[in-house]
């Protein structure tokens, strides 16, 4: 095993579930290259076939919009997120691209006190190395349930 | 026949008031599932286009009852109560899948697709020991069937013999909008569920209420999606129960009421970095670019732009409702079309630009009167009557939901 190459994808993977988790969404586009891949879905989706995304998004740019709506447009309780995060296996493709999968677990904590466990599942990941760090190319969030309650509106 | 108490008697003022203890009783609910979900509605069980072969089947919901849709041996649409004659399990476990036969794994009776029982595992016993009475008629507590229909695609399903034929329900008008959207064969693009955490009712008051959508929607104002200034309309079918509201695209006359009235949704600051989302053709050709279309009791059937869905409204209790969608495009689409339509269904659903702020607006109202069973909504945007209408600054087909469940309700 490459450590320094788990040890790497494993900080990337930290990296982004402590921005979400603190409120730097700001933060969240950057973790991925300029033409990066995100997809929201769920396991029933993956395994049908079916192509839907519940957020679909390719390019940092399409990101920085959804930070922005969540900012400024769209109306929805406050709210944050505590990501639990484990079990990433890694494997190199070439010198510049790794894939990586891991699990997730989301609690989600309302302004009022409750909280709740929100979502689980996988991060289907393909990362590119470069001389400036790791950034995502694609990340395909995994969602084990087709339910979600009220509403998703930080990204996972 | 369960009835109510004395104390939950309808306002004087009619349709455009709503006592808000509907939302929140019990025997509320449970008249509910009896007088209007098994009674004489008609409930949306699927799309055709989810069960092409025979032997596919699905199960779903017609409000609490259980149930099994499925294409028989002779590629006819059957629909029937999921629960076993035996001692009233569910047939089937797993939300889809291709059999000859349905076995109950509890005692394995089996059915087939139409939902007649064919076999009970050992009847006559064992050499001769055990097994049922010569006389005893099991097929008494079969599941129940229901009757079904297909319109353009859409599968209905109603337990009683009562409910008019969908396209009569529904009424000429509605019924050419549903063709509209449905005017060929369509191919599911995915699905999935947001569990509201309000009573199914406040659900479809949300889809009927034409008022509300450019005022907490700013996407739908602020990109001029819908704004109430465009020229659309709504229609309202003969009963009240189905309603359809829309507008063209293109007709925005420029107008800068919301601006003036200084309405949340169309001040400044937001834009679009990669406004490619919104990007949008005018594939039915008739410039309409928003259809919202619901029939009573739970099914709402979406255009926005060309992100088409289908929405089932299943209650799970007073306070908690599953909403189901379904996103769908054409089995004629190209490649070009599907990337477009999955591009716009960030619109839509859990995590929907558009879609999130309704599964929170309906749970807003049920927490809001949770003191007050007693007091009502006031509900007389566009006048009092029950009506299609060129404005959609109106609650009328709000008011048209309230007529047909105070019928079916007889409240």
């Amino acid at each position: 095993m490459d450590i320094a190459l788990q040890l790497g994808v494993q900080n990337l993977l930290a990296r982004y579930a402590h921005a979400i988790d603190d409120d730097r969404l700001e933060e969240w586009p950057d973790l991925f290259v300029e033409d990066g891949r995100y997809r929201l879905t769920t396991a029933e989706n993956l395994a049908l076939g079916h192509p839907l995304s519940l957020i679909v998004a390719d390019s940092r740019a399409m990101l920085r919009d959804r930070v922005s709506a969540l900012r400024h447009a769209n109306i929805y309780e406050a709210q944050r997120y505590r990501h639990m995060h484990c079990a990433t296996l890694v494997e190199a493709i070439d010198a510049r691209t790794v894939r990586a999968v891991s699990s997730f677990q989301v609690l989600r904590i309302m302004h009022g006190g409750e909280s709740m466990p929100f979502a689980s599942g996988r991060y289907l990941d393909r990362i590119r190395l470069a001389d400036a760090g790791m950034q995502f190319e694609e990340r395909v969030v995994v969602c084990d349930s087709r339910a979600f309650d009220t509403l998703l509106a930080i990204p996972l | 026949m369960s009835a109510l108490p004395e104390s939950r008697r309808w306002p004087a003022e009619g349709v455009t008031r709503v006592p808000y203890w509907v939302y929140q009783d019990e025997d509320v609910y449970r008249l509910e599932q009896e007088r209007i979900f098994r009674g004489a509605t008609w409930t949306f069980l699927g799309l055709e286009a989810e069960l092409p072969q025979r032997g596919d089947w699905k199960t779903g919901f017609v409000g609490d009852m259980p149930v099994v849709v499925a294409r028989d041996q002779e590629g006819a649409l059957r629909a029937f109560e999921n629960r076993c004659a035996h001692r009233g399990a569910l047939l089937c476990l797993k939300s889809r899948g291709n059999s000859g036969e349905i076995a109950c794994v509890y005692h394995n009776w089996t059915y087939d697709l139409c939902g007649n029982l064919k076999a009970v595992a050992f009847r006559r016993g064992i050499r001769g020991k055990g097994g049922m009475p010569e006389d005893a008629q099991p097929e008494s507590q079969a599941p129940r069937k229901l009757r079904v229909e297909v319109l353009h695609g859409l599968i209905f399903g109603t337990l009683s013999d009562a409910t008019p034929p969908v396209e009569q329900v529904l009424g000429e008008e509605v019924s050419a909008r549903v063709r509209r959207v449905m005017k060929e064969p369509v191919r599911v693009l995915g699905g999935y569920s947001q569990m509201l955490q309000s009573n199914w009712k406040l659900y479809m008051e949300n889809v009927k209420d034409t008022y509300h959508a450019s005022l907490l929607h700013l996407f739908f104002a602020k990109f001029r999606i819908n704004r109430l200034e465009q020229k659309g309309g709504v229609i309202v079918s003969p009963d009240g129960g189905s309603h359809v509201s829309y507008n063209m695209m293109r007709t925005d006359t420029g107008a800068t009421e919301y601006e003036s009235a200084g309405v949340r949704t169309a001040r400044g600051g937001y834009r679009l970095e990669a406004p490619e989302l919104l990007e949008s053709v005018d594939e039915i050709g008739d410039g309409i670019s928003l259809q919202i279309l619901a029939v009573f009791p739970g099914f709402v059937l979406q255009q926005i732009s060309n992100c088409l869905a289908v929405r089932q409204v299943i209650p799970k209790g007073t306070q908690r409702t599953e909403l189901v969608w379904t996103c769908f495009g054409y089995a004629s689409d190209d490649e070009t079309m599907t990337a477009r339509r999955l591009r716009q269904s960030n619109l839509v659903g859990p995590a929907g630009f558009i879609s999130m702020e309704d599964g929170a607006a309906t749970g807003f109202v049920q927490r809001g009167v949770a003191g007050a069973p007693d007091r009502e909504a006031f509900i007389e945007m566009g006048g009092r009557a029950v009506a299609s209408d060129e404005s959609r600054v109106n609650e009328t087909s709000v008011r048209g939901l309230w007529q047909v469940y105070r019928r079916h309700m007889g409240l």
